[in-house]
Formats: structure tokens, C-alpha cells, sequence
């Protein structure tokens, strides 16, 4: 528990009673007053989360995009300025070393958001594959991070920042203030991640709340990820698995000429899939199913454990996503998540869980 | 917090109320502030045997697991299905409809041996 680092907010957190656990290297709210209550004002109002964990890297120069390219797996050459995308880190044996966003901010300028576990190794790796023709800049104790999420996320920006505009979806701006707002999220609802600069963080975090947003912790954070399929790395993915396999197969441009991982990919492409990462939904009410609870078929064999798992606060059921054999692997098999020795019936499913403005 | 002065508790945050040779055993009110959202909730089979300190039950927040050891030996003679079916009794009631198990109690000298509400008092202070 020592050498976790704080954020910026971490006093604004403290005084509205948060709960504080470690997450990553770092000090952070999971819950705040109830983690299902701050799950809900996402799904049907808005939220806010510190998302100043996360890390922001800068590259730029005029070998920039060719060098994404060949560092990532999606194509950049598809962004315009001012765009996003979801891409992946892989290793040279298509393990996926991180997953972030990014976003072209200028001609040849490009702005990362990847995971605060992450930050030293994501760094090294690029550093060590670094070209000339391009600069890398890791600014992350630099931004504070907000994410503002749900139906009336919009209109609390409005009230907030009356004579500023959104971008479109996956849009990135920067605003007069000299904040960095991006129009993406990870809980399925509309919204945007702003990165503020670490002395104005707490103010902006209090303008949204007396703009009436709630605050919400990273226990709701998981919950709502989850209900997306949304994947969480360190849970369900890591070096020992591929892209194609954690399903992110639209992430990763095979047919750009190369980046690092893409002949394993094409070689489990063609081979065949050693395993996927499937959806899993209990059949009935039971315990909440958590990570590393073993998943077995209906006679009781062990065919692999959750990566993630969780009782839905919108479904009020027990989900989670497993990596499988892929002969287990088609929506409606039924198998069963084993919890402290009792069997809780299960059967795959399609992503995502809930869809945002379903009404369960 | 609500600590009533005719219960007896456990360090780990369990409650007991003695009525004849049955105990009624929960979670106090601080352990459901701290657990936030009970969602579920395990009951021991009835007619199950139970040493003191033996975990017997388990009541589940969104985000974790906690175990509820058994404050004193005894044989398990009630689950209670109401908190079973609704586990956020746990949260707004803690020491009454949120009750979770009744254990017959091999040995009435055992109550004597865990907190009373001063004490658990000081203990969550």
C-alpha cells in the first residue's frame, strides 16, 4: 500500500466521504455512497468520475503515423484531425500489452489515452521501438481526468461550458481553458473524458457537480464497463492472449502492410483460434460471480475461469466474460460458474449485456 | 453508528442475540455501512454443526465477498429466507428483519466470552 500515487482530486474525494482503495499504482474512489446508486445516475442521468490515473502520451513529428501504424494495430491513416480511435499494443507474439485511444489533434500530432497500470511499460515499449522523425512525450502528471457520462452528460457540458461545443462521437478539442475534451467513454452511455490541467482540476470537478452530476467511483466504473462487454486489461486482457481472441478482431487493420503482432495474428487466423473470450450470463438469480471463479460445462468439468465477473446493477444478474474453447464459445451454450463450490447456471451470450436506454 | 446494549458482538463485526438456548446471529450496523449494497446473501444448511469462529455464512456487496463467522458453537436451526430474497434488509435493518442465521447453542458460557456493546463500541471508534 505504500508509493501509491494521489490524484489531484484526491481532497475533493476525501471531503464528499469517498471510500479510497488502491487501483493501479494509485490511490482512487471505488465507491462514494453506493456503488449500485452511482451505477444508475450513469445509466438514466449523468455521472463523474476522476479518471486522473489514466495516462496521456503526445507523439508528433512527421514519421508520427507511420510509426503508429507499426506500433498499433488499427489504422490511423483512417483518422481525420480531430478524430479517435480504439486501438491495440501488441508484443511480437500478439499479446495485447495494452489497449488505449487514440486521437490525431493536429496534421501530425496525436494524442494517447492508455491505462494508469500500464504508463511505465507502455512507455518503455515505445521508447525502445522509437524512430527518428518522431517525438514521444509521456505528460500524465500533467492532466487531471474527468469522465462525464450518461443520457444528460451533454447538458450538464452545456451548463458547464456555455460557449463551448461537443465534438461528434470519438471527437477530440481542445477548449479555451486549455483543457483536451474527447467525446468517448467506457461505460456505453454519451459523453466525454476531459483532461484538464492538474491546477484546475478540482474546479472544473466541482462545476460539474453543482452542474448536478453525481459523483461516481471506479466500483461503478467496472459495473458499467461490464454491462458493455467492455474490456478491462490486467482482467481480460494480457500478454498471454491475442486481440482475436479477447474479440477485438475489428480493432486490428490486417491488410495495413505491418505492425507488431499481425503475423501471429494472421497465423491464428488462418490455424484457427486456440480460445475466445465469451460473454457469460447467469440463467437465474446467484452470488455475484467475480474473476477467477472457475467456469465448468454442465457435468461439472472446469473449462476455464472468469476474466471478469459481476452482479449487473441494470440486469440483477450475475455476468462475466471467460476465455473458452472455441467449441464453447457460440451464444446459448450452457455451462455453469462455480461459486465457493455450488454451481450457478450460465450460458453464453452475445455482447454487449445491456444495451444504454434498455429499460430492464 | 446503532450498537444495542443487549447484544453481544464479534470483533469481525457479527452480532448475537440470545433468546433462551437460541442464538439470532447478523451483521451490525457499521459492517452494512462499510459493505454498502448487500446483494446477496448465503444461508448455512439447517442442522449444520458450526464451531465458534467457523465461517457460516456469507454476504456478498457489489464489490466483494465478506465471510460471517459464527460467534459461538453450536448447530445451525434456522436460515432466514426473508433476507434471502431481500438482501438490502441487511442494510435497513440490520439488527432485525436483516437477521441471518439462528444457531442452538451447545454451551450458554460461550456468550459471556465475546463483546458487549461498550466494547464493540470502543472497537469501531
Amino acid at each position: 500500500m505504500t508509493d501509491l500515487q494521489h490524484s489531484p482530486l484526491e481532497s475533493a474525494h476525501l471531503a464528499l466521504g469517498a471510500k479510497l482503495v488502491p487501483f493501479a499504482g494509485w490511490c482512487m474512489p471505488v465507491q462514494y455512497t453506493s456503488i449500485l446508486d452511482e451505477h444508475h445516475a450513469v445509466r438514466r442521468d449523468a455521472g463523474i468520475f476522476d479518471i486522473s490515473h489514466m495516462g496521456q502520451f503526445i507523439v508528433e513529428g512527421p514519421k508520427a503515423a507511420e510509426w503508429l501504424n507499426k506500433m498499433l494495430t488499427n489504422d490511423i491513416d483512417a483518422l481525420t484531425i480531430g478524430t479517435g480511435q480504439y486501438s491495440l499494443m501488441l508484443n511480437h507474439a500478439g499479446g495485447v500489452i495494452d489497449d488505449l485511444i487514440l486521437y490525431r489533434s493536429g496534421e501530425s500530432s496525436y494524442f494517447l489515452v492508455v491505462n494508469a497500470s500500464m504508463i511505465e511499460q507502455d512507455r518503455t515499449w515505445m521508447e525502445n521501438h522509437l524512430v527518428d522523425g518522431v517525438c514521444l512525450r509521456d505528460e500524465s502528471p500533467s492532466w487531471a481526468g474527468l469522465a462525464i457520462q450518461g443520457p444528460n452528460a451533454s447538458a450538464a457540458f452545456a451548463k458547464v461550458f456555455p460557449s463551448e461545443t461537443l465534438p461528434p462521437r470519438n471527437g477530440i478539442k481542445t477548449l479555451v481553458d486549455g483543457s483536451v475534451l474527447c467525446r468517448t467513454g467506457y461505460t456505453g452511455e454519451d459523453g466525454f473524458e476531459l483532461f484538464t490541467p492538474v491546477s484546475q482540476g478540482i474546479g472544473t470537478w466541482e462545476k460539474f457537480l453543482h452542474a448536478g452530476v453525481k459523483p461516481c467511483g471506479l466500483g461503478a466504473r467496472d459495473t458499467l464497463r461490464l454491462e458493455m462487454g467492455y474490456p478491462l486489461n490486467g482482467n481480460d486482457l494480457s500478454t498471454a492472449k491475442t486481440p482475436l481472441e479477447a474479440g477485438l478482431g475489428m480493432f486490428c487493420a490486417l491488410k495495413k502492410p505491418d505492425f507488431i503482432g499481425r503475423n501471429v495474428l494472421l497465423e491464428q487466423k488462418s490455424s484457427g483460434l486456440p480460445s475466445k473470450l465469451c460473454a457469460l450470463r447467469y440463467l437465474d438469480k446467484g452470488a455475484p460471480p467475480r474473476a477467477h471463479y472457475p467456469v465448468t460445462t454442465l457435468d461439472g468439468t472446469v473449462v476455464g475461469e472468469l476474466a471478469s465477473g459481476a452482479l449487473s446493477p441494470s440486469l440483477m444478474t450475475g455476468i462475466g466474460l471467460a476465455y473458452l474453447p472455441p467449441g464453447l464459445a457460440k451464444p446459448g451454450t450452457e455451462l455453469a460458474i462455480d461459486v465457493r463450490g455450488r454451481k450457478f447456471p450460465a450460458s453464453v451470450c452475445k455482447k454487449p449485456f445491456y444495451k444504454p436506454g434498455q429499460t430492464a | 453508528m446503532n450498537v444495542p446494549s443487549d447484544l453481544r458482538f464479534l470483533p469481525s463485526h457479527e452480532w448475537l442475540r440470545l433468546e433462551g438456548d437460541i442464538a439470532t446471529v447478523g451483521i451490525t450496523d457499521h459492517a452494512q455501512a462499510e459493505l454498502t449494497d448487500v446483494v446477496f446473501v448465503e444461508l448455512p444448511a439447517v442442522g449444520k454443526s458450526v464451531d465458534a469462529g467457523d465461517p457460516t455464512a456469507v454476504v456478498e456487496s457489489v464489490k466483494a465477498a465478506s465471510d460471517i463467522y459464527a460467534p459461538v458453537s453450536g448447530e445451525v436451526v434456522a436460515g432466514n429466507a426473508e433476507v434471502e430474497a431481500d438482501p438490502s434488509l441487511v442494510n435497513t435493518d440490520p439488527y432485525g428483519k436483516g437477521w441471518i442465521y439462528q444457531l442452538k447453542v451447545k454451551n450458554q458460557a460461550d456468550i459471556a466470552g465475546l463483546m458487549d456493546a461498550a466494547a464493540y463500541q470502543a472497537h469501531i471508534s
